[in-house]
């Protein structure tokens, strides 16, 4: 389990110090938990402190009951956390293959590190020799970064906007593998995201805005009031676009 | 041959005892060995020290290996090799240098390479440096390659330093007929306080032929790189030069690259970056586990390879 004790973040925005998130007290189990909210609301910030990318200014994180607070991102990373960044990374010259192995923490075959690619809907064989550049498209890269979270299998897998930049085709596709890892699930899944058919797939819900957890609960209790709230003139669209 | 000299050669050239076709090995300025076949034939230049590699016309898929080995604290080393690749062949060469110096002085290799490819002719050529021993002495090399491609002809060049050497000098020329083509690889890492300058020039004389000229390298410490890439676009012709560099600690890297349009329709292309290796990367390696020295290590290699 996962705890998250009065962690507060500040960061400097306009020559101001700006409050990100105030006080936060989070218990994430087992299963699939989606982050959803308004832009700026502080839900990646949240995903990067536990990962480690970012400290927090106050409060303490806690892993299976073990305060990982002042542990790296490299230490957290050997202790269960995976971590899919919003924007995939490049890296010239570095393969798919390297990249996939150097996840899997171990040196890999060629048929296991495509049966991770075959998972996110890849066509291994495409794939496994391409240099991770922008010649692969956004949706592609975005599969390959998944594809390094499976191939790690850790406890706590984080999704930072999985569907952000990319196309209809394979945000469908993107979905499917979701809908999957849901099925197949052995740990906890937090994704962050303004998708209504990501927050379905979902057992629990968090709801971040302006820095706080407005409302946490099942799938079933929260997503109702939320949807249901567009069309009333809540602040959230189904695209997470504040209006 | 000692044990040294058989891991250089091994490193250098990927030669052991089983490699077949034609060779020279050079080792501490002398001819330590040499096979000639049918096809091709290498002969000692009587006016100057080297060798001439004579490739008949029409020879395919044959590799020549002409790796030179220094063991020897000291040595001065001054070649000139000639290749003269007949027309329509279709040859690999591998060259190299490996400077094992255990003593305290300098030992250095300067070779002079002239290419003379025939028409319709590809060669394939790959060159690797490589400096190791314990002594306190520099190892030092600097490789001029002279090439001249007729028409239809072709050269792909393949050049690699990682560490080891203190300091080179890297002049490449090259002159391309109609139809000719180059494409040169160049990937080079310094460390300590090494340096190394590359000055490559391509002069694209006939019509439609075309130049690409890639560098990446590496520079750590306290070393230091220059890369000066000229193409003269004098024809219709197509040109294209790139250098990627990734500095780290106190590393410095200069990226010249000049092109010049002497024709109307001439088409040339520049690039050039130089900078650390990016937190996001290094990021995203370390969440995979890695320590953030590792994860230095994973990028800078496969930028390399």
């Amino acid at each position: 389990m996962l705890e998250l004790q009065n962690i507060s973040f500040s960061a400097e925005s306009d020559g101001a110090q700006k409050e990100i998130l105030k006080n936060i007290g989070l218990k994430i189990d087992k299963g699939f938990v989606a982050v959803t909210g308004p832009n700026g609301g502080g839900k990646s910030t949240l995903a990067k402190l536990i990962a480690g990318i970012h400290r927090p200014d106050s409060g303490r994180i806690l892993l299976d009951g073990e305060d990982i607070t002042d542990l790296s991102v490299t230490d957290r990373a050997r202790k269960g956390i995976s971590f899919a960044f919003q924007q995939p990374v490049h890296f010239k010259g570095m393969t798919v293959y390297d990249l996939i192995g150097l996840a899997a923490g171990k040196s890999i075959g060629l048929t296991e590190a495509c049966d991770y690619l075959s998972q996110v809907g890849l066509c291994a064989r495409d794939y496994i020799n391409r240099e991770v550049n922008s010649s692969l498209s956004g949706g592609e890269l975005k599969r390959i970064e998944i594809a390094t979270v499976l191939a790690r299998g850790t406890k706590i897998s984080i999704f930072d906007e999985p569907e952000a930049g990319i196309d209809l085709w394979s945000f469908n596709n993107l979905i499917k593998v979701f809908e999957k890892m849901r099925r197949t699930l052995n740990g906890t899944i937090l994704i962050i995201s303004h998708q209504e058919r990501i927050l379905n797939i979902a057992d629990h819900v968090i709801v971040l805005g302006d820095g706080e957890v407005l409302q946490e609960g099942s799938k079933e209790e929260i997503l109702p009031g939320l949807l249901g709230n567009i069309s009333t003139g809540c602040h959230i669209t189904a695209e997470g676009e504040q209006i | 041959m000692n044990q040294t000299e058989r891991e250089l050669l091994k490193i250098i050239a990927d030669m052991d005892e089983t490699t077949g076709g034609a060779y020279n090995i050079r080792a501490n300025g002398q001819l330590a060995d040499r096979h000639v076949t049918e096809n091709i034939d290498i002969k000692t230049k009587t006016d100057k020290p080297g060798i001439d590699i004579i490739i008949k016309p029409g020879t395919k898929n044959e590799t020549v290996h002409i790796p030179v080995l220094i063991s020897q604290t000291g040595l001065s080393d001054l070649v000139y090799n000639d290749f003269i690749i007949g027309e329509g062949a279709d040859v690999t060469i591998i060259a190299g240098c490996g400077i094992h110096n255990c003593g305290s002085e300098e030992s250095r290799h300067d070779g002079i390479h002239s290419f003379f490819i025939g028409k319709n002719a590809k060669v394939k050529y790959v060159e690797k440096h490589y400096g190791a021993g314990s002594g306190t002495g520099e190892n030092n090399m600097n490789p001029t390659t002279i090439v001249n491609i007729a028409e239809g002809g072709s050269m792909e060049m393949e050049t690699t330093q990682i560490e080891g050497i203190q300091s080179t000098t890297r002049v490449t020329k090259a002159r391309l007929s109609a139809h000719a083509t180059i494409v040169i690889r160049e990937k080079i890492m310094t460390s300590g306080k090494q340096t190394a300058e590359t000055d490559f020039t391509v002069d694209l004389d006939g019509e439609h032929s075309s130049a690409n000229v890639i560098s990446r390298s590496v520079a750590k410490e306290d070393s230091f790189q220059r890369f000066l890439s000229k193409i003269n676009g004098n024809n219709i012709c197509n040109g294209h030069t790139e250098c990627d560099a990734i500095i780290m600690d106190h590393g410095r890297v200069c990226a010249i690259p000049e092109i010049t349009a002497n024709h109307i329709d001439a088409s040339l292309i520049h690039e050039a970056a130089i900078g650390k290796i990016a937190g996001d990367q290094l990021m995203k390696l370390m969440t995979l586990g890695l320590t953030e020295k590792q994860a230095e290590e994973q990028i800078i290699n496969g930028f390399l390879k």
